[in-house]
C-alpha cells in the first residue's frame, strides 16, 4: 500500500467519521427534580440503545427556575432546549402563543385515546394536543387511621369540609404538638393559591365572573377564606403561614398531622416506611366538599413538549413518545415494581390490577383526577380554563400577590376582610392594566 | 494588675472571635453533617446533632446521577480564567489610578463601582439576546466574559486601595534608573504588591466559583457549573435535603479547601493597609 493509497483510506475514513458524527442529534431535555423523572433518566439507556442516532442531554432544575429558564429561552428564541418539562397551566398558554408544536402526529401505537380524559383535555388547544402527560395528580386528604379511631370517627370516602373541621377538632392535642390539619400557608401562585383556588371551587366562589370582573368580594370567598382561617388557626400547626408541601409532608411524616390535603404525589411518600414513621397508618379520601357539586381538588399533569424553535423536533417527538408510552410504564414497573411507576395519566394503568394491587393509593388518585374538571373549574360560569389557577399569564404575577395578602392574614397580620379586599383591588388593578 | 485586665481581655476577644466565627461556619457545618444523614433523619424534629447512623448513601446517589467532573471542570475554568483575565486588565487600571490620578479618577471608579448597584435581572434580556446573536449561550467563554466584567469594579477597586500604599518614589526612582513603564509595572510595583494582588485574585475566584444568577440563566446542558450541579438537587415537592446538602458540600468542598490553605495570604492581603 502506497503513501496515496493509505491517505485515500485515511481520508474515507475521517469522512464515514464525521458523517456518523454529524447524523448524531442531540436532544437537550430541561426537567424538574422529582423522583419520576429521576428515574426516568435512569433508564433513558433503553431509548438510546434503540435510537443510537439520538444523543439525550438533561438540564434538572427547581420548578420555579425552570420556568422562568425556559419562559425566556422560548420568548428570546433561544434555542436552547428540544424537550421542556411543563404543567398544566402553561400549556393552554404558550399553545395559543404558537409557542409549542403539535403533537397530534405521535405514532397511533403512543395510544392518545388511553389518556385520562381531564388529563388530555387540560393539555389540548382548539383540538391541538401540546404537551403528552408524564404523570398527573390531583390533591386529596391524607389521614391517620389511627387517630381517626381513637377519636372514635371513620372517614367517608367522599368527606364534607364540616366533617374535616370535626375530624380536625377531634384529633387535635396541642400540648402533644398534635394537630388536627396541616394545609398550605406559604404564599404562591402554586402554594396557598393552588390549595385556596381549588377550595374556593367547591365553596362556590370564582376567580371572574364571565366578564373578567374579580369576585373576592363574594360571600362565597369570604366563606372559603373564613373557614380556611378558623381551620388552620384552631387545628393548624404554629406557623402555618410558611409551611409548604415539603414543610407539612416533614410535619406528616413525623406524626404531627392528623391530616393533610395536598397532593396524591405525597401518598407514596408517606407510605414509605423508611422516610415516614405512620407509613402503616395512612388512610386516603377525595378531597372535600360542600355539597355544591365541586370538590377541593386540583389538577396537575407534569407533561413534556417541544418548543417551535427546536431544530431536533423529530428526535424530540420519538423521545416523548417513548416516555410517555405503556411500555416506558411496563419498563418501569419491570426495573423497580408498579408502586414506582408514573402514575395519572393512562386509563389502562387503573385497569391493571398489579398495578391496584401495588398502590393502595390507585384508585383515591383515579377518583381525584377524574372528579376535576379543569373546563368547567368553578359551580358558576367562568371564561377560564384550569382547576387550581387561571389560565392566563397575568395569573402567576397575580395570584402570588393575592396569596401574599391571605397568608399575612393567616400569620395575624390582618384580618380576613382587610385581605380580601386588597385582593379584590389588586386584582382590578392588574386586570385593567392587562386590558380585560 | 494590668497585665491580668490584658490577659481577661484577651481571652473575652478569643472567645468573642471563636463564637462569631462559629455561628458563620455552622450553616456550613450543618450542610455538611446532614450530608451523611438519611433523608428521615434530615428532616428529625428535634434535630439530630452528631449522634446518628453516618451513611455516604446521599454521596453515592449523587455520584450516581450527575456527572460531578464535568460542573467541577466548568467551575474552575470560569472562575479561573475570568479572574486571571480579569486581573491582567486591572493591574494597568488601578496603576493609572493610584499613581497618575486625573481629576475625574474619582468619579470614574465610582461609576465603576456604580454598575454594581443595578440589579443583575435588569441586564438579562439584553445580555441573553447579545448571548443568542454571538452565539455564547450555554458556553464556558460567555460565562467567562461575563463573570470578568461583573467582578471587574471590584478588581480595580481592591487593587486601587493596594497600589495607594505604596510610596510614589519608589517607582519614580525606578523610572529614573531607566525601567519603561512595563518594567515598572512588572517588576517594581507587582512584586510589592503581591499579597494584595494575590487576596484580590482568591476573593474574586471565590465570587465567581459561588456566582448563581448568571452561571443559571445562560447555561443548559454543557457549560453548567457546580451552582447548577446543586440547583438541579432542590426540589419543592418531595424531601431531598440530604441529597441537596451531599451535592452542596461536594461543590463548596473545593474552594473551602483552597481557602483553608490560602487563609493566611487571604487576611494579610485584606489587612493590607488597613493599620498604619
Amino acid at each position: 500500500m502506497n503513501l496515496k493509497t493509505t491517505l485515500c483510506a485515511a481520508g474515507a475514513l475521517a469522512l464515514v467519521a464525521t458523517a456518523g458524527a454529524n447524523a448524531a442529534t442531540t436532544v437537550t431535555i430541561a426537567t424538574v427534580n422529582n423522583g419520576d423523572m429521576i428515574r426516568m433518566q435512569g433508564l433513558t439507556e433503553d431509548f438510546t440503545s434503540s435510537n443510537p442516532d439520538i444523543t439525550l442531554e438533561w438540564v434538572t432544575l427547581e420548578e420555579n427556575v425552570l420556568r422562568q429558564r425556559v419562559t425566556q429561552d422560548i420568548a428570546a428564541k433561544g434555542g436552547q432546549f428540544d424537550v421542556l418539562t411543563i404543567g398544566t397551566y402553561e400549556v393552554p398558554i404558550w399553545g395559543n402563543n404558537g409557542w409549542l408544536v403539535s403533537l397530534n402526529d405521535l405514532p397511533a401505537e403512543w395510544d392518545a385515546d388511553d389518556l385520562l380524559p381531564a388529563i388530555r383535555s387540560g393539555l389540548t388547544v382548539e383540538g391541538d394536543l401540546y404537551a403528552a402527560p408524564f404523570y398527573g395528580e390531583s390533591s386529596m386528604v391524607m389521614y391517620r387511621t389511627d387517630l381517626m379511631a381513637k377519636a372514635g370517627l371513620e372517614m367517608p370516602d367522599a368527606p364534607t369540609w364540616d366533617f374535616i373541621k370535626q375530624a380536625a377538632a377531634a384529633m387535635t392535642d396541642r400540648d402533644n404538638e398534635m394537630y388536627g390539619i396541616c394545609l398550605r400557608g406559604k404564599a404562591g401562585w402554586g402554594e396557598n393559591m393552588a390549595f385556596l383556588t381549588a377550595t374556593s371551587n367547591s365553596f362556590g366562589a370564582r376567580w371572574f365572573d364571565e366578564n373578567w370582573k374579580p369576585q373576592f368580594d363574594s360571600e362565597a370567598w369570604a366563606n372559603t377564606l373564613n373557614f380556611y382561617m378558623d381551620l388552620m388557626t384552631s387545628y393548624g400547626p404554629p406557623g402555618a403561614s410558611t409551611n409548604g408541601f415539603n414543610e407539612n409532608l416533614s410535619l406528616f411524616q413525623q406524626g404531627k398531622c392528623g391530616m393533610w390535603i395536598d397532593a396524591t404525589v405525597a401518598a407514596s411518600f408517606v407510605t414509605n416506611p423508611k422516610d415516614s414513621t405512620v407509613a402503616d397508618s395512612v388512610g386516603f379520601a377525595l378531597a372535600p366538599d360542600n355539597g355544591l357539586g365541586k370538590r377541593g381538588n386540583w389538577l396537575w399533569a407534569w407533561s413534556l413538549a417541544v418548543p417551535a424553535g427546536s431544530d431536533a423536533t423529530d428526535a424530540a417527538k420519538k423521545f416523548i413518545a417513548w416516555a410517555t408510552s405503556k411500555e416506558y410504564t411496563a419498563l418501569v414497573a419491570s426495573k423497580e415494581g408498579w408502586a414506582n411507576v408514573p402514575p395519572g395519566t393512562r386509563t389502562s394503568l387503573y385497569e391493571n390490577p398489579a398495578y391496584l394491587e401495588a398502590a393502595p393509593f390507585a384508585e383515591m388518585t383515579l377518583n381525584s383526577i377524574n372528579a376535576a374538571n379543569p373546563k368547567q373549574p368553578t359551580v358558576d360560569p367562568v371564561p377560564y380554563t384550569g382547576v387550581q389557577f387561571v389560565a392566563i399569564p397575568e395569573f402567576a404575577g397575580l395570584a402570588t400577590q393575592v396569596g401574599q395578602e391571605f397568608s399575612a392574614a393567616l400569620a395575624g397580620q390582618q384580618s380576613v376582610e382587610q385581605a380580601l379586599e386588597k385582593a379584590q383591588a389588586l386584582t382590578a388593578d392588574e386586570m385593567e392594566a392587562a386590558g380585560y | 494588675m494590668a497585665r491580668a485586665v490584658k490577659n481577661k481581655q484577651k481571652i473575652i476577644n478569643t472567645v468573642a472571635a471563636w463564637g462569631i466565627g462559629l455561628l458563620i461556619f455552622f450553616p456550613v457545618l450543618w450542610t455538611i453533617l446532614t450530608s451523611f444523614k438519611t433523608e428521615a433523619q434530615a428532616i428529625a424534629d428535634p434535630p439530630v446533632f452528631l449522634f446518628f447512623d453516618w451513611t455516604l448513601e446521599n454521596y453515592a446517589i449523587v455520584q450516581e446521577r450527575s456527572d460531578y467532573m464535568r460542573y467541577l471542570w466548568n467551575s474552575v475554568i470560569i472562575a479561573g480564567v475570568s479572574t486571571l483575565v480579569g486581573i491582567v486588565v486591572a493591574v494597568p487600571a488601578a496603576w493609572s489610578m493610584a499613581f497618575v490620578p486625573s481629576k475625574r479618577t474619582k468619579d470614574v471608579l465610582l461609576w465603576m463601582l456604580s454598575t454594581k448597584m443595578l440589579p443583575a435581572v435588569g441586564v438579562l434580556y439584553p445580555i441573553y439576546l447579545i448571548f443568542i446573536q454571538l452565539g455564547l449561550l450555554d458556553t464556558r467563554t460567555g460565562l467567562v466574559i461575563v463573570m470578568m466584567l461583573i467582578n471587574l469594579p471590584i478588581i480595580v477597586w481592591m487593587l486601587y486601595t493596594y497600589f495607594r500604599e505604596i510610596p510614589g518614589e519608589i517607582l519614580e526612582a525606578a523610572r529614573m534608573d531607566g525601567a519603561s513603564l512595563r518594567d515598572e509595572i512588572l517588576y517594581v510595583l507587582t512584586p510589592m504588591a503581591v499579597p494584595g494582588i494575590a487576596s484580590t485574585i482568591l476573593l474574586n475566584f471565590i465570587l465567581a466559583w459561588n456566582e448563581a444568577f448568571w452561571t443559571l440563566n445562560l447555561t443548559a446542558a454543557k457549560a453548567g457549573p457546580l451552582t447548577a450541579f446543586i440547583a438541579s438537587y432542590s426540589s419543592p415537592e418531595g424531601l431531598f435535603y440530604a441529597k441537596l446538602s451531599a451535592a452542596s458540600t461536594m461543590a463548596i468542598a473545593p474552594i473551602l479547601i483552597l481557602g483553608w490553605f490560602s487563609q493566611k495570604q487571604l487576611v494579610r492581603g485584606l489587612t493590607f493597609g488597613a493599620v498604619k
